[in-house]
């Protein structure tokens, strides 16, 4: 469950990005976070998993309040939530296989484990083939693909996704959205921000929309609601 | 942290130094270029400071005694000079052994001089060993004034030179190999943040997916090390293989001098002992200083 309460994040250079927002996401819910470039979307995401943190407010992830998370524990807490980003991120040097390891590696998880668990979420998305095979090998749909099977190796209950389809052609962008499906089908909560208009208006799920720093709609079964 | 984990850290380690191939090279080509200057350095100070000690050991007092002095007041001339804290040690040589002495030295020529063996002009003399040879000069000066003392002899003027160059010569020394550690560590340092700063974005993403600042840390340190370790390799056999020549070369002239120089061993053993170690230290520190700046993420 993620809750923010009273949040406000304002910037060292003055820009105010996140100007008072409460919202409530629960367990296993699908959310979109859909605006405008520029109204606060990217900062509204960044605050989940922890690399901004709000001027003001707090916001509760998994029960853990990030406004008083002491830096040291900011890794511990990212081990129990996945996050996917529009350039994948993925770790160049180490292949398909070790970069979806690495996230239960780090977490010292039993090599026995690693392998099973490794080789079912690379099944799940569908990339059992190419594990040796390095991320300059791969499309881009199948980066991004590696990059949700890092994302929910570690089983988390949140996975957050900032444009996951931002950098894929229209067809490829089906296939991962076919992913998160699934993935959200097996009880994961998934907070996605996207442009993509098309998938908002087929997928129908909860629509968060960010204008200005502010909740401006929050449906059920929304609309993405902007001109592309 | 599991012993699997520190395997994991360590082969990761050695993936890195292969992969990046360029900077690897670059990181151990600079420990070698500093650790070939330092040993270099550090072998001849090592040395210079080896002839300067067996100089010293040879500085020693001849306190010529008063002819007039009988053996009751030379025993007590004795107790005087033992009662002198800095003195080490003081032997008698008669006068006879003085003139073997002195006819030995002279080879051939010194035949001329037996004719003094029925009466011997020189006097008994007292060797006075001092504890610090730097001593020599102010011990002199006090047995000076005793009583029954014709003569104080302990190469006036030449010891006060010799210590004053050796002393110069040791504060040289040690200012410039830390001046050159420094610049190695300096150097180092550099060579790895230019790597470590090609994989930000490496350490970025491990803080995403849940590193610890350790976890991340551990590769990166043992990377330093075997760079380190690396980069002593050439350095060592360089050093050794010269200093075997130089010893075979100028161990033969110095025969017979005063000066010795240290011996192949184990004085080359120690020294790569040294240098690894150095080696790995500059390494060691050198990527952790770089990474750190890293792991605020």
């Amino acid at each position: 469950m993620i809750e923010m309460q009273e949040v406000y994040k304002k910037y060292p250079n003055g820009v105010t990005a996140i100007n008072g927002i409460d919202v409530r996401i629960n367990q296993g819910e699908f959310v979109y976070v859909v605006g405008p470039s520029g109204a606060g979307k990217s900062t509204f995401i960044k605050m989940m998993y922890r690399e901004e943190m709000p001027s003001s407010g707090t916001i509760t992830l998994n029960g853990v309040n990030l406004a008083k998370l002491r830096m040291k524990k900011v890794p511990l807490f990212r081990r129990n939530l996945g996050v996917v980003f529009q350039d994948f991120k993925l770790l160049p040097s180490l292949t398909v296989y070790e970069n979806v390891a690495f996230a239960l590696e780090v977490i010292e998880a039993q090599p026995k484990f690693i392998r099973k668990r490794v080789m079912e979420v690379l099944d799940l998305v569908g990339l059992k083939h190419k594990i040796k095979m390095l991320p300059t090998e791969l499309s881009g749909g199948e980066q991004q693909r590696v990059s949700i099977a890092r994302s929910i190796v570690n089983s988390p209950k949140v996975v957050i996704a900032d444009e996951p389809t931002g950098n894929l052609d229209p067809e490829t962008s089906w296939d991962i959205m076919n992913i998160f499906e699934e993935v959200n089908r097996r009880g994961t909560t998934i907070v996605m921000a996207t442009h993509n208009r098309e998938i908002v208006n087929t997928i129908k799920h909860r629509v968060i929309a960010i204008e200005a720093g502010k909740i401006a709609r929050d449906e059920q079964r929304g609309e993405y609601g902007y001109e592309n | 942290m599991k012993i699997r984990t520190i395997g994991r850290h360590a082969r990761e380690s050695i993936k890195n130094i292969k992969r990046n191939g360029w900077m690897t090279f670059a990181s151990v080509s600079a420990v070698t270029v500093t650790l070939i200057l330092v040993g270099v350095f550090f072998v001849i100070m090592m040395n210079l400071n080896r002839v300067a000690q067996t100089i010293e050991q040879d500085v020693e007092i001849r306190v010529h005694i008063d002819v007039a002095a009988n053996k009751q007041q030379q025993q007590s001339l004795k107790s005087e000079i033992e009662s002198i804290s800095e003195v080490k040690s003081v032997e008698f040589s008669p006068k006879t052994k003085e003139l073997d002495n002195l006819v030995k030295s002279l080879g051939e020529d010194g035949k001329a001089f037996k004719l003094f063996e029925q009466d011997n002009p020189l006097n008994d003399v007292f060797i006075v060993k001092t504890k610090k040879p730097t001593d020599t000069m102010q011990v002199a000066k006090q047995i000076e004034k005793a009583n029954y003392v014709a003569k104080v002899k302990y190469g006036q003027g030449k010891v006060e030179k010799l210590f004053k160059f050796i002393k110069a010569a040791r504060n040289v020394g040690v200012v410039l190999i830390i001046g050159l550690f420094f610049t190695a560590i300096f150097l180092i340092s550099n060579t790895i943040k230019i790597t470590i700063i090609a994989r930000r974005r490496e350490i970025k993403i491990m803080r995403l997916v849940g590193a610890t600042n350790t976890f991340i840390r551990w590769p990166f340190f043992l990377e330093g090390l075997w760079l380190g370790i690396l980069g002593s390799i050439l350095p060592i056999i360089v050093i050794g293989m010269a200093y075997y020549r130089a010893y075979d070369y100028i161990g033969p002239k110095l025969q017979g001098t005063f000066i010795k120089v240290l011996p192949f061993d184990p004085f080359v053993y120690q020294v790569s002992g040294i240098l690894i170690l150095m080696g790995a230290l500059i390494g060691v520190w050198g990527s952790v200083m770089s990474v750190r700046k890293f792991l605020r993420v």
